[in-house]
């Protein structure tokens, strides 16, 4: 298949607004003729339904939580990075373009991500202007934090609720529209395939999740925003529900699906505690701001440790090993999230891990460092100069509740640990796919008429994707770029009128969705669908996880193919098609998870070098580093689905150009 | 909208509960000054009971509005207290209101019908005899005759027993009824933690108080 | 943790099959559950059983797992979100239970939140209340006044974000025991109401919201103060006091 990314041409800077001048528009009173298609409503799809509903298309937005608020961008905590150089540190539109390239390790396509850095500003105007409220300093002013992968502040945020307080003012504007009756709102429905009419999108099979009634809803174009697809690895930091289904099903009805390997492992996460969890939980990259990650410099004391003989508070500053620090000085504890995770890794897999689980697998974050200084500051700052210890440990600790309350509350209640007196536990997790459906620059799929956005694109971070831009890139797909870009593919459809459900796809559609429930209903298998994604789970983390080989990648592949032959042979679900029955929901995706985990090691076995968070332990150099190998990978992979035998799949490839950034060796040394 | 949903709203009835309830209040800290007079001077308080009893403005225009303030109050608080039963049509097989809140709040209406109860016997006790003396029998001003009727029925220890039960549960009902219309006016900012103590200083200070009268004339008998 | 143990509990769970069906409470028994699970992998667990079995799992709502989605909801031991306070059911752990207890699960019960399955209730009333006013008529063109452009104490900023910080989840409502949504909505009215962006639509906000809390059939709210105590993100009353002004100011206007 031939892949045009539609970059327009001109210098980087003008792109977007040339672009943008020409688009077709939908004139107003054509729009309420036009139907649109928005599956999934966390910041990417809910923004793109209040903005198309704003404009005046007649749009139907879909989510299978009980509430478009529920969605996973909700739980997004540390914050928004927006070029406003409020800070006045020397921040622009092209910094943010050049640290999000250079974040995603040279893999991702310059001209979207220097839309997304244009785009930027006018997000932070626009949620404030909704009323979303941003932490402020004390002049009234917008506060910001650091990240990995910066050296400046360019963060906004909401004290550890940033994607919540995001979130909610995106709910509120589709409310808005809800309201006014210009988007319909499908709760607790999923969508279950896409129906194709002359290869265009036009509609959806979606099952009401309450009544298990399959629905068919046409469109005259489709917007996917469903997120990513972590939960292939079983524990992730990803919601239970969470799931790649929308994405797979466009992909089996022709849209390619990029780079599925780049997933991104996020240093800070709760350690694994035992077989019955389901999940894992961050702890937000904001804590790197205030937090030195170390292991002990000498493997006894780490054993001691483990076996409880030891305390981390009894070890002397001597006695330990700050590795981000020691290997990476220029940026510390805050390296981007790949870098930081792989250093845990190394120090873990060679025997200083602290946590005592099965694995062994955790690092220290500690904060007594930042709770000296702090607590130091805060004393002047009332004019005590010479304060005590104990008054310094005091305000310190109430520094640092202030600013990360919620996230020590929560790390206690599931740890039973006090993390204002004892460092913190945590170790990498899942978190965050940078893969995803292959999206040209309007960020339209290979299907014509079938839009992706947010997270469930491929499109703007590259191999790694850099702490806080997850939910730029997510508002600005769906209030600054799908408004013009799916209008300018609308404007050849106000002739088109309504498209009618009865058409023949739309039957066939149906047949399908209801031939796979009725399969997995009367299967008679005998394990829970749970058993097949624990095990899927436990082969993509341990062969397609944080460092990969060949041997591994081969036999990932192998054993996840086997793994789907069994899961349809014995799975069972139990219950009928016509209740709530979430077994039956979890079954459907997780029968898209086997497809997609197959495919994600088929990705990293081509991918012949390391960059961003895809680590093959072949190509590293002497210290340990990522080697990329530019002249052969810089490019998108694009796989094209070729039926039931997912080894079948082929290959494409979009070469990636860099014309205005000099591509060079990452470097945070 | 129509005003006429807007006074019908939740917080409107809420609001007009708060009201109500607040003047009731007023009325009652009136009654209890009065009434705390007798316990220091037959006279002062003969002459008060006097005033009350004859002044036309308290007469007609207060009893009459004191009257109304009950009789809302008391279908309203009835009233709501329907809806919120309907609001929850299935109840919960377990639970454990006291983990979150006080039982005076939880119970308004068996505080409030308790005092209720007690509000008609205190009737037949004092206010209709009263009407008919004045009204019915017609019979002649006399500002001397208060605190011997006072006393007298103050005799029999179950009538006070009854009383003093009744004031208890009223204090109950000012422990939360006070603060909760402070609430519900909105009245929240930097005098509400004062206001907060009063609140609570009122619901001791005034039931415990009459309690206080009653047994004082029982005992003094 | 290392200091996590096995214990042995019994469960009297809702059943219900579906909207239209009468429910019941249904007893299990579920051996060998770690201290250091959440109450819902302790769920997951049960499930595990009951489908090994070939019995009907428990239905119930849940998804982030971490505390901030605000599906998941469950009575446990008759409060909302179980025994630990500032804490949704997905953040409770076994720990806080013993060996041999007996713990009850009930769906959150209200009116306005009718049981869809099990555990698992209808909580779309919120939307419709926040479809009724729950915004800023601002279009997303991104093309409005800069950030910075208005100051905003900081104060009225964290008050503000502090009321913002509810979740949706319906504790206040399954707690009170008329079952009334004042601290939900009087917390969407405060968020608005602290803010100068929402000052300009404040009277219509409070009015339709209100009106729209009325018509989904919550109850009155009398002030108990149970919400405020069962909200797992610590909403204040302060924000009912605050809707209770600021409707009163609307209605008179």
């Amino acid at each position: 298949m031939k892949l045009d990314s539609k970059i327009p041409a001109g210098p980087i800077s003008d792109k977007w607004t040339d672009y943008k001048d020409h688009l077709k528009l939908v004139a107003p009173n054509n729009r309420p003729k036009i139907d649109i298609i928005v599956v999934g409503t966390g910041l990417a799809g809910a923004s793109a339904a209040a903005s198309l509903g704003e404009m005046g298309y007649n749009v139907k937005a879909f989510c299978f939580q009980d509430s478009p608020r529920r969605a996973h961008s909700i739980a997004a905590q540390g914050g928004i990075n927006a070029a406003k150089n409020y800070q006045n540190d020397g921040d622009s539109t092209y910094r943010l373009f050049y640290d999000t390239i250079k974040g995603g390790d040279y893999r991702a396509r310059e001209a979207n991500v220097h839309r997304l850095a244009e785009v930027s500003a006018n997000i932070i105007d626009q949620c404030v202007a909704q009323g979303v409220p941003f932490a402020r300093d004390y002049g009234g002013m917008l506060d910001n934090r650091s990240f990995g992968g910066t050296q400046l502040q360019r963060t906004f945020y909401a004290a550890g609720q940033t994607g919540q307080q995001l979130l909610l003012g995106a709910y509120s504007a589709l409310s808005r529209q809800i309201g006014l009756g210009r988007v319909k709102m499908f709760n607790r429905h999923e969508m279950l395939d896409l129906v194709k009419v002359d290869g265009k999108a036009r509609g959806i099979i979606a099952r009401n999740l309450v009544t298990g009634e399959l629905e068919r809803h046409s469109a005259h174009a489709v917007v996917i925003a469903t997120g990513g697809y972590g939960n292939v690895y079983f524990l992730s930091t990803n919601a239970m529900g969470s799931n790649v289904t929308a994405g797979w099903k466009i992909h089996k009805k022709g849209a390619l699906f990029a780079n599925p390997c780049f997933v991104q492992i996020h240093p800070t996460c709760i350690p694994v505690h035992g077989v019955n969890q389901s999940k894992l939980t961050l702890m937000s990259e904001s804590l790197r701001n205030s937090g030195r990650i170390w292991v002990p410099k000498r493997k006894e004391d780490a054993e001691a440790i483990r076996a409880g003989k030891l305390k981390p508070t009894q070890l002397s500053e001597d006695d330990r090993d700050y590795f981000l620090e020691r290997r990476y000085p220029a940026f510390g504890n805050l390296v981007p999230r790949d870098v930081a995770s792989r250093a845990a890794k190394e120090r873990c897999d060679e025997g200083f891990g602290i946590e005592a689980n099965d694995t062994n697998e955790g690092v220290y974050l500690d904060f007594s460092t930042e709770i000296q200084s702090k607590g130091k500051q805060a004393a002047y700052a009332k004019g005590n100069h010479n304060p005590t210890p104990d008054e310094i440990t005091k305000l310190g600790k109430q520094w640092l509740e202030e600013k990360y309350g919620n996230l020590f509350a929560m790390y206690e209640k599931i740890t039973d640990e006090n993390p204002y007196e004892t460092p913190m536990k945590i170790y990498p997790a899942v978190h965050y796919t940078m893969g995803g459906v292959w999206v040209d620059y309007n960020l339209q799929s290979t299907i014509p008429g079938c839009f992706v956005a947010g997270e469930a694109n491929f499109s703007d971070h590259g191999a790694n994707r850099l702490g806080a831009s997850a939910l730029m890139q997510g508002l600005a797909d769906g209030y600054f770029v799908l408004p013009y870009t799916v209008s300018n593919y609308l404007a050849d459809e106000i002739r088109t009128g309504k498209i009618s459900t009865d058409l023949p796809e739309f039957a066939e559609a149906e047949k399908s969705v209801k031939d796979t429930i009725d399969k997995f209903l009367n299967n008679n298998g005998t394990k829970s669908v749970d058993h097949f994604h624990k095990r899927l789970g436990l082969i993509m983390w341990n062969k397609v996880g944080m460092a990969r080989n060949e041997k591994g990648l081969t036999e990932a592949i192998s054993e996840i193919a086997a793994l789907k032959e069994e899961f349809y042979k014995d799975v069972y679900v139990p219950g009928s098609s016509d209740e709530l029955n979430p077994e039956l929901e979890k079954a459907m995706r997780v029968a898209d998870f086997i497809d997609l985990g197959q495919l994600m090691a088929m990705d990293a076995l081509q991918r012949n070098e390391s960059c961003g968070g895809h680590f093959r332990e072949e190509y590293q150099d002497s210290e340990g580093e990522t080697l990329r190998d530019d002249e052969n990978f810089s490019f998108v992979s694009a796989w094209e689905y070729m039926g039931y035998d997912i080894s079948k799949e082929i290959l494409n490839k979009e070469e990636l150009k860099y014309e205005f950034i000099k591509i060079a060796a990452r470097n945070y040394k | 909208m129509a005003k006429s949903s807007v006074l019908s709203s939740s917080i409107a009835k809420k609001v007009a509960m708060a009201l109500s309830g607040l003047f009731l209040i007023s009325f009652l800290a009136l009654h209890f000054s009065i009434n705390l007079t007798s316990v220091f001077s037959e006279e002062v308080f003969n002459s008060c009971s006097d005033f009350m009893g004859y002044n036309p403005l308290i007469q007609y225009v207060m009893q009459p509005v004191l009257a109304f303030g009950v009789v809302f109050h008391f279908v309203m608080g009835f009233v709501l207290e329907l809806q919120n039963r309907a609001a929850r049509p299935i109840a919960y097989a377990k639970n454990n209101g006291s983990a979150n809140s006080s039982w005076a709040s939880r119970n308004m209406i068996i505080s409030g019908l308790v005092v209720l109860a007690f509000l008609g016997l205190h009737f037949y006790d004092f206010w209709f005899p009263e009407m008919n003396y004045k009204y019915v029998e017609a019979l002649p001003q006399d500002p001397t005759r208060y605190y011997g009727e006072l006393v007298h029925k103050f005799e029999s220890p179950v009538r006070t027993g009854l009383y003093c039960l009744a004031f208890v549960l009223l204090f109950l009902h000012l422990w939360h009824g006070f603060n909760s219309s402070m609430q519900s006016v909105g009245f929240n900012n930097k005098f509400s933690r004062a206001l907060h103590k009063l609140g609570y200083a009122y619901a001791v200070i005034v039931p415990f108080g009459f309690i206080f009268i009653a047994l004082f004339h029982h005992f003094n008998q | 943790m290392s200091s996590a143990k096995n214990i042995n509990i019994n469960l009297k769970i809702w059943r219900q099959k579906n909207a239209q069906a009468k429910g019941s409470m249904e007893t299990y028994k579920l051996d060998n559950v770690s201290t250091a699970s959440s109450f819902l992998e302790m769920l997951d667990q049960l499930n595990e059983q009951l489908i090994n079995d070939k019995k009907s799992p428990v239905a119930f709502d849940h998804d982030c797992r971490e505390g901030i989605c605000g599906m998941c909801s469950l009575y446990i031991n008759g409060r909302a979100h179980g025994p630990e306070t500032g804490t949704t059911t997905c953040q409770l752990h076994m720990r806080k239970f013993k060996d041999g207890d007996t713990i009850y699960i009930e769906p959150f019960r209200s009116k306005a939140f009718p049981v869809v399955k099990d555990l698992v209730v209808d909580r779309s009333s919120f939307d419709r209340i926040q479809q009724a006013g729950g915004f800023v008529s601002v279009n997303t063109s991104g093309r409005t006044i800069d950030a910075n452009a208005t100051p905003i104490p900081k104060h009225d900023a964290d008050r503000a974000f502090e009321a913002a910080a509810c979740i949706g989840c319906g504790a206040c409502v399954a707690t009170c025991k008329n079952g009334s949504a004042m601290l939900f909505v009087g917390a969407k009215v405060s968020q608005y109401a602290l803010l100068p962006q929402g000052k300009v639509e404040a009277t219509q906000r409070v009015l339709n919201m209100v009106r729209q809390m009325d018509e989904e059939g919550f109850g009155n709210c009398t002030n108990t103060g149970a919400c405020e105590v069962e909200c797992p993100k610590g909403i204040s009353l302060e924000n009912i006091a605050r809707m209770n002004r600021e409707y009163l100011a609307a209605s008179l206007k």
